[in-house]
């Protein structure tokens, strides 16, 4: 599976839907995942990479880490594991 | 002054996963103590317990509320829906604004701490799930409660050790009393058989290996148990209005502090709550037919609780019956007296006293009749349930017959 993929499955788990519906687009208020599903989202990406996400929950907009979609959070995942070789 | 009444009652613990259950197997005398079965048990010297067997939750809880609720508030959960569906009511208005939750717990979410410090310590991992604070927090049970069932008034939790819940109904009464509250959903609940929970008790050499035998002069040590029992406190007025099934009345409550060593019970402070209790609710201890004990089945505990009893009820002490419960559902620890609190309405309605089972040998320190191994009929009228805690802080409840 490709690191899309594999982001798209956690976050529809998350939004408690099938991963065909959800797409790049999407935001994560569009899947009806809240804050705190967020930061669960975060959790696990971080265990299924084995990567550290820079997220602070008091400041999303301010991290160093874009989640105003989809396609954002897959491309920061990218670069993290990429980073990470 | 506002009369209380119990409108509902819910609980799950080693003899049972509801109140029919566990009334059924107090009367019967069964034990609920059995070998504990958790990761690591064989670390342990302590591995009996009164453990709930039996109980999934996965099914009852979505996966997101498995990922919120600690195994002590899945227990909370599971007992409150029964109260709350016995008493009939629904929160909403008026009603939903002043009602709220006061439970008890010593730990909240031990398993919580133990499975993440297993996991950051000895697995050396460096991240841990989001909810772990959320899950463990010792209000986390309260919370969900609230929650669930649309509680809006005053809620919090009460951390006294093996008082915590009998502390929380004392609480919880007299919010109802006063008026401040026309109802209350109260107990509590504990889930420490998890192996740092049960090392750290075994570390107090207080445990015993075998048997909780309360009274008997054979007796060696506490054992543990895990559960929650659950309760509606509802004001006699409202719960009449609306022809509400009312199970027993909350007559009185007394809390009293040793103010003298943090783990050895003490006679005066034990004496000053029961006798508190009868002065509160203004009943003559010569009305009282039962006492649930806090017979914990330690040598200190029971002897200085019988001592207590005699110095009371005088020469009464030798006519009423006082049992300890524990020698079949273990010690709930902070929800120990909610669970017992079972027994009381069981005596108060169905007139059944339940035993102090495991009962081999006579001592006379503990000189009083503790209805050995078999359960009895009688008719009473006024029950004490004790609570006695570590750091010396006590609560009784006195409650009668409706």
């Amino acid at each position: 599976m490709s690191i899309s993929d594999r982001v798209i499955a956690i976050i529809a788990e998350q939004a408690v839907l099938e991963p065909s519906d959800v797409s790049p687009e999407s935001t994560l208020e569009d899947l009806g995942i809240d804050s705190l599903g967020l930061v669960e989202s975060i959790f696990a990406i971080e265990e299924e990479f084995d990567i550290s996400i820079p997220f602070n929950a008091n400041e999303p907009s301010q991290s160093d880490f874009d989640i105003s979609n989809v396609a954002a959070i897959i491309a920061g995942i990218e670069k993290l594991v990429a980073e990470k070789v | 002054m506002k009369r209380v009444v119990i409108t509902g009652a819910g609980t799950i613990n080693a003899l049972g996963h509801s109140v029919p259950e566990t009334l059924h197997a107090m009367r019967e005398g069964h034990c609920g103590i059995g070998e504990l079965e958790f990761r690591d048990v064989e670390r342990l010297a302590i591995r009996i317990g009164g453990q709930v067997r039996g109980f999934e939750a996965e099914g009852r809880f979505n996966r997101q509320q498995m990922s919120l609720y600690d195994r002590f508030t899945q227990f909370t959960l599971t007992a409150a829906k029964e109260a709350i569906d016995q008493s009939g009511l629904n929160f909403h208005g008026e009603l939903a604004a002043k009602s709220g939750v006061v439970l008890g717990t010593a730990g909240g979410g031990v398993s919580t701490w133990d499975e993440n410090y297993r996991s950051v310590y000895e697995e050396g991992k460096n991240r841990v799930h989001p909810f772990v604070v959320p899950k463990l927090m010792n209000n986390a049970a309260a919370s969900h409660v609230s929650m669930e069932h649309n509680l809006k008034g005053p809620s919090f939790t009460v951390s006294t050790a093996c008082a915590s819940s009998n502390h929380a109904m004392a609480q919880a009464f007299s919010m109802v009393r006063s008026g401040m509250a026309p109802v209350m959903v109260t107990g509590g609940s504990e889930s420490m058989l998890c192996f740092g929970g049960v090392k750290a008790w075994e570390g107090l050499r207080v445990m015993s290996k075998d048997a909780c035998r309360p009274f008997s002069a054979n007796r060696n040590g506490m054992v543990q148990g895990e559960g929650a029992g659950i309760f509606v406190f509802e004001e006699m007025e409202h719960a009449k209005a609306r022809g509400a099934e009312i199970l027993c009345e909350v007559a009185g409550f007394a809390m009293s502090s040793d103010a003298s060593d943090i783990v050895m019970p003490s006679k005066q402070g034990a004496a000053r709550a029961m006798a508190g209790a009868l002065a509160d609710a203004r009943i003559n201890p010569g009305d009282v037919g039962y006492i649930n004990a806090h017979g914990t089945g330690t040598a200190a505990n029971d002897k200085t609780e019988c001592a207590a009893v005699a110095d009371v009820f005088g020469r009464h002490a030798d006519s009423l019956m006082i049992s300890s419960t524990k020698s079949m559902h273990g010690h709930l620890i902070g929800g120990t007296g909610a669970v017992e609190l079972l027994a009381c309405i069981m005596a108060l309605r169905d007139g059944v006293i339940a035993p102090t089972i495991g009962y081999e040998e006579p001592d006379p320190e503990c000189a009083l009749d503790v209805v050995p191994n078999e359960a009895r009929e009688a008719k009473v009228d006024v029950v004490l349930s004790n609570a006695f805690a570590f750091g010396g802080l006590n609560a009784v409840l006195a409650l009668r017959k409706v």
